[in-house]
């Protein structure tokens, strides 16, 4: 459950907001997720409300924005998009795909009081 | 028990480790000293590997453990106190911030500081991987039984719970530090960095990091290594690369155990490489029997060639 500690992580970096911009309050939390980053959105989701406990992101609504996978398949000299590892390019069915993006896991955006 | 010598001094932890008396171990007199914990708080930021270059040859020791220390601990700030003289009834003070950081770059900066030290130790480092007997433990008692002929090495064991798998290392002759990692599932790099300053110099050697039994989660996590390594035993079944495809696309090598067995399994080894590539077209694959010791001999070989790409890129670098 390796999402319980990247959860630790985006508090640990709203807290360091909170110490150079004095809020109070945070009523929002935005993500960016790519489809090829090593964690579950729905487990994001569960873990982040457990770990913002008595935090000043308690009860702050966390949206996640989902970003595709792209690859870059080596067969067709081309860029494709891909939903997860493993995967075979989309067309023309090789396995010979070099990862370019969706990998990251951000926190974009807050929006506080 | 000393997660050094073996000896009864202290527990199993390396958090245990600081109650030791350090008087037979001159070389942690400084760390004994330290909160072990407040490495989770080591605030690096979101910095990226560029943050690491002053992690190199001046960073020693015992000036890298001020430096933790004077990041310090943050106490959590409660709700409620916003700047003076903004509040005003009626009036919202929403407002959206566009902060655009990396969740893990905290890890991400501490891991480029530990493979910045590694370097400026001459260490070569790899962080094995593999799901709960798969055969990590075994593979490496051999290993670094042979190893250790020609030069210094050292283990960092992850486990849940027990000293285990140090003891086992230790009983081969070589220096273990057994990280508990209580109800985690993974190693990070504040604590391979803490486990580290417990071991003794390996300069010009090799370091395993065993992680924690675990095909998922581990993956996430960059420890400062020079490669990780995934360890697959033939009696896993073939698919495991498309079950769990993060630690393999992770992986610079795939070592498929337990050959051995092969007479006694219907285990398809092309189906299983095969898979392994869907997932990372550049992985090399090497088939041995931590039992027997087929195989080791080609596995020394590439760990050869690792050192060897390390030491240019080392030369590259101050070129």
């Amino acid at each position: 459950m390796h999402e319980m500690a990247i959860c630790l992580g985006i508090i640990q970096i709203v807290e360091e907001e909170v110490r150079h911009r004095s809020f109070s309050r945070v009523r929002s939390v935005c993500l960016e997720m790519g489809a090829l980053s090593h964690a579950a959105p729905e487990a994001i989701r569960f873990c982040f409300a457990l770990v913002a406990r008595r935090t000043v992101a308690e009860g702050a609504v966390l949206n996640i924005v989902e970003l595709p996978g792209v690859a870059w398949c080596m067969s067709c000299s081309k860029s494709v998009e891909i939903a997860r590892r493993g995967e075979c390019c989309p067309c023309c069915g090789s396995y010979q795909l070099q990862e370019t993006a969706g990998e990251q896991m951000r926190v974009k955006e807050l929006e506080i009081d | 028990m000393c997660t050094v010598c073996g000896c009864t001094k202290g527990t199993p932890s390396t958090k245990g480790a600081k109650a030791h008396d350090a008087e037979s171990h001159e070389r942690y007199d400084a760390h004994v000293q330290d909160d072990c914990d407040r490495h989770y708080a080591h605030p690096h930021g979101d910095q990226g590997p560029q943050r690491s270059n002053h992690a190199g040859d001046s960073h020693s020791r015992h000036r890298r453990s001020a430096h933790q220390k004077a990041h310090g601990v943050q106490a959590l700030l409660s709700g409620g106190a916003g700047p003076a003289g903004l509040k005003v009834a009626g009036v919202s003070r929403e407002r959206v911030i566009q902060i655009e950081r990396d969740i893990l770059g905290k890890n991400n900066g501490i891991a480029a500081d530990n493979r910045a030290l590694f370097v400026a130790d001459d260490l070569l480092v790899f962080n094995l991987l593999s799901s709960p007997g798969a055969g990590k433990t075994t593979l490496l008692v051999r290993a670094v039984s042979e190893l250790k002929r020609s030069r210094p090495v050292g283990v960092i064991e992850g486990d849940q719970q027990t000293s285990n798998d140090a003891e086992r290392i230790r009983a081969a002759g070589v220096p273990a530090i057994q990280i508990n990692t209580g109800n985690g599932c993974h190693l990070d790099a504040a604590m391979i960095g803490e486990a580290y300053r417990r071991l003794p110099l390996l300069t010009g050697g090799i370091l395993f990091i065993e992680n924690v039994g675990n095909l998922i989660c581990p993956a996430a996590f960059d420890l400062g290594e020079a490669c990780k390594i995934v360890v697959l035993s033939i009696t896993e079944g073939e698919d495991k690369p498309l079950k769990y495809p993060d630690m393999f696309a992770a992986s610079s090598l795939m070592v498929i155990n337990k050959i051995d067995l092969a007479p006694l399994l219907e285990f398809d080894f092309g189906k299983t490489i095969e898979y392994a590539r869907r997932v990372n077209p550049k992985i090399d694959v090497l088939v041995v029997s931590a039992r027997t010791g087929e195989g080791f001999g080609a596995l020394y070989a590439w760990i050869d060639r690792q050192a060897g790409h390390q030491r240019r890129a080392v030369e590259d670098t101050r070129r």
